[in-house]
């Protein structure tokens, strides 16, 4: 629900909020109210304008709500909102289970990326909270794996960097390669799709923008240098994600079972289903290596169709990994697990 | 025009507020709707009821006296419809601020607002931005979790069609919903299934199409104790958590580095092209396989015997794919 909204649902709804306030604070300033209910101040008088015609039901003048309109319209305004005679609103309701759940599975989030001191502090607010909302909530019907500190740590000092404008210097892990290398960057942005973090940012050693999953930045540092803006258009998420994807070359996967999960998580061209379990895809690879790992994962699952070329680095891939098992030194080092030469 | 029906919905739940006892429909009529007709006037207090609802107003029916049993009244208990008294100090009340931003999703992320706002015109001073911890993010992508989510809140049966990696096309599923939970970033529903007649987990990512909640709120129960995580953990992943003995190249296997409790550096590898590391990692055993195959020649498994097995097989089969051995 938005409260911005102009439907009588969120108008009543911002009135029954906007009553208890004014009754909490005596009076409040027309500006402030409208930024509390995330609405314009004009908006609040027009609410305003619908409570002046609620009230008791006797039909009598005394029975309706009082506002006084002269503060906030004509010549002598003051820009002040006093409510009167509206006692039976003066608390807000009740947590709908919705927003109780949300807020305490919110809560739970932060316990969960917070320091010790600060997880006591939130325990004590979810305790009230819980109490609070005790009827209806469906907050233990949620839950969420633990929320990696780490990562909400590495997400906070990214966004601190990008709200501040100042360059980053980061270790940044890169699977197809599996090597991680030190960059520094300028911070544009961040965003999350799919269940990742992401950082967008223009590389200072590629001169370039790029686009970097957080969960594989392995460290990071602040620096004090402020970051130069770059007023390239923003990127396209998946078109910057997957840019290697539109310029590689096709390469066709057979899947079995166990490995048909590679459609979800890849953009391919195509999906064949054909016949016995059996699905051929066509993805786009830039870097073969990519190709590599990804056919070495899957094993036995998959088999690489083509082009031959691939095909053929595939299995020397596979067949280089198993030399190192057939190596004697590696019957070696597997029957002592602490050989000679060790210092 | 939204004025005349806020002020109509207003005045609909003060009448039934201030009133000790039940009020008479035909009250409710009278003073609310005198110019609607008997069909009209059924349609919109209906709707008018249902809006004050969705709001979280409880709006109660019950019997006038024993005498006259089909006249049936209405009436909001102030205690039930107000937010209890709650004091927050100024650090719960930061901790409260932060939580307000941890939903990267639009219902959600509204949801928690408005709770904020709740809060405030308590005057339970809400305080925006001041504690300097790190701030965890919760997205939900998924088209199909608004449905089950609102379907766990409230109990109701959800129908949608699913396809399993593998299935050529999806089957329809019938779920009672006892919870959602994200794991490993991904959201699933777990409850039970009244086709198997058993709980089942379902990945939402993997729904298609549109999900459709059928049935009453309050359709069924969570059986008691039902700790709706371990049933994810158990369904999602089978526990087989163990320890493996791993050599891995110089600045290579940053994955499995990552798996890491210990790192053992500059150890004599299999081969003597680079230095090689020697890590013990704990996981499942199929993750860690997997792992170790996509390094290819930078990683190599020392124990246990099974997973050496399993990873030799699985190279034998890629390399000898197609015709022979290379």
């Amino acid at each position: 629900m938005s409260s911005a909204g102009t439907g009588a649902r969120e108008q009543v709804a911002r009135l029954l909020t906007l009553v208890p306030l004014l009754h909490a604070r005596g009076s409040v300033r027309l500006e402030d109210a409208a930024e509390a209910l995330g609405t314009t101040t004009q908006q609040v008088v027009r609410d305003l304008k619908v409570l002046l015609m609620c009230g008791l039901p006797g039909g009598y003048p005394d029975d309706l709500i009082d506002v006084d309109l002269d503060a906030l319209e004509g010549e002598d305004a003051d820009g002040v909102i006093r409510v009167s005679n509206a006692d039976y609103l003066s608390r807000p309701l009740r947590l709908t289970p919705t927003e109780a759940t949300a807020l305490i599975v919110a809560l739970r989030a932060v316990r969960d990326s917070s320091p010790g001191a600060t997880r006591e502090v939130v325990d004590r607010t979810l305790a009230k909270l819980e109490q609070a909302a005790a009827d209806g909530s469906a907050h233990r019907q949620v839950e969420l794996d633990g929320t990696d500190p780490e990562a909400a740590e590495v997400r906070t000092t990214l966004e601190r960097a990008v709200a501040e404008g100042r360059q980053v210097r980061l270790t940044y892990w890169v699977p197809t390669r599996d090597e991680a290398g030190e960059r520094v960057v300028d911070p544009v942005r961040l965003w999350t799709q799919g269940g990742f973090d992401y950082l967008e940012a223009w590389c200072r050693s590629a001169e370039g923008r790029r686009v970097f999953r957080l969960d594989r930045i392995h460290a990071l540092e602040v620096l004090e240098e402020p970051a130069d803006a770059h007023d390239e258009a923003p990127t396209d998420l998946s078109e910057a994600l997957f840019a290697h994807a539109r310029e590689g070359r096709l390469a066709t996967l057979r899947l079995r079972p166990g490995a048909h999960w590679v459609p979800e998580y890849y953009p391919v061209e195509e999906v064949r289903h054909v016949g016995e379990g059996l699905l051929e895809v066509d993805l786009r690879v830039g870097d073969p290596r990519w190709l590599v790992r990804l056919a070495l994962r899957l094993a036995p699952h998959a088999d690489v169709l083509g082009p031959p070329d691939l095909v053929w680095t595939c299995r020397q891939a596979a067949g280089d990994a198993l030399a190192l098992y057939d190596a004697p030194s590696s019957s070696m080092a597997r029957s002592h697990p602490h050989p000679r030469g060790m210092t | 025009m939204a004025g005349r029906k806020s002020e109509r919905l207003l005045n609909l739940l003060i009448m039934l507020l201030v009133q000790q006892r039940f009020v008479p429909k035909s009250r409710i009529r009278e003073i609310l709707y005198p110019d609607q007709g008997e069909e009209a006037f059924e349609r919109m207090f209906d709707r008018d009821k249902e809006e004050l609802r969705s709001l979280g107003v409880p709006v109660e029916v019950g019997t006038l006296d024993a005498y006259f049993v089909d006249e049936v009244g209405y009436r909001i208990r102030p205690d039930e419809l107000a937010l209890p008294e709650i004091s927050l100090d100024a650090d719960e009340a930061a901790v409260v601020g932060l939580a307000g931003k941890v939903w990267q999703h639009a219902t959600l992320a509204d949801a928690t607002t408005e709770a904020l706002r709740k809060l405030a015109a308590a005057d339970v001073p809400v305080d925006v931005g001041a504690l300097d911890v790190v701030e965890p993010r919760i997205g939900a992508d998924e088209p199909a979790f608004d449905t089950f989510w609102l379907a766990t809140q409230e109990r109701r049966p959800v129908v949608f069609g699913y396809r399993r990696p593998g299935e050529g096309s999806a089957t329809t599923r019938h779920l009672q919903p006892w919870g959602v939970v994200r794991h490993s970033g991904r959201w699933y529903a777990v409850g039970f299934d009244t086709d198997r007649g058993e709980e089942r987990v379902f990945r939402l990512s993997r729904v298609e199409g549109a999900a459709r909640l059928v049935g009453e709120p309050g359709a069924y129960e969570v059986p008691d104790g039902t700790d709706i995580r371990a049933v994810a953990l158990r369904l999602v992943s089978p526990p087989d958590h163990e320890v493996a003995t791993l050599l891995v190249r110089a600045g290579a296997g940053h994955a499995l580095r990552r798996m890491a409790v210990q790192v053992e550096a500059d150890v004599p590898g299999p081969d003597r092209r680079t230095t090689w590391d020697r890590l013990t990692v704990h996981g499942h055993g199929r993750t860690v396989a997997d792992e170790v195959l996509t390094c290819g020649a930078d990683a190599f498994v020392e124990a246990p015997a099974a997973l050496v097995d399993d990873v030799r097989d699985r190279l034998t089969a890629l390399a000898g794919a197609g015709e022979g051995t290379p």
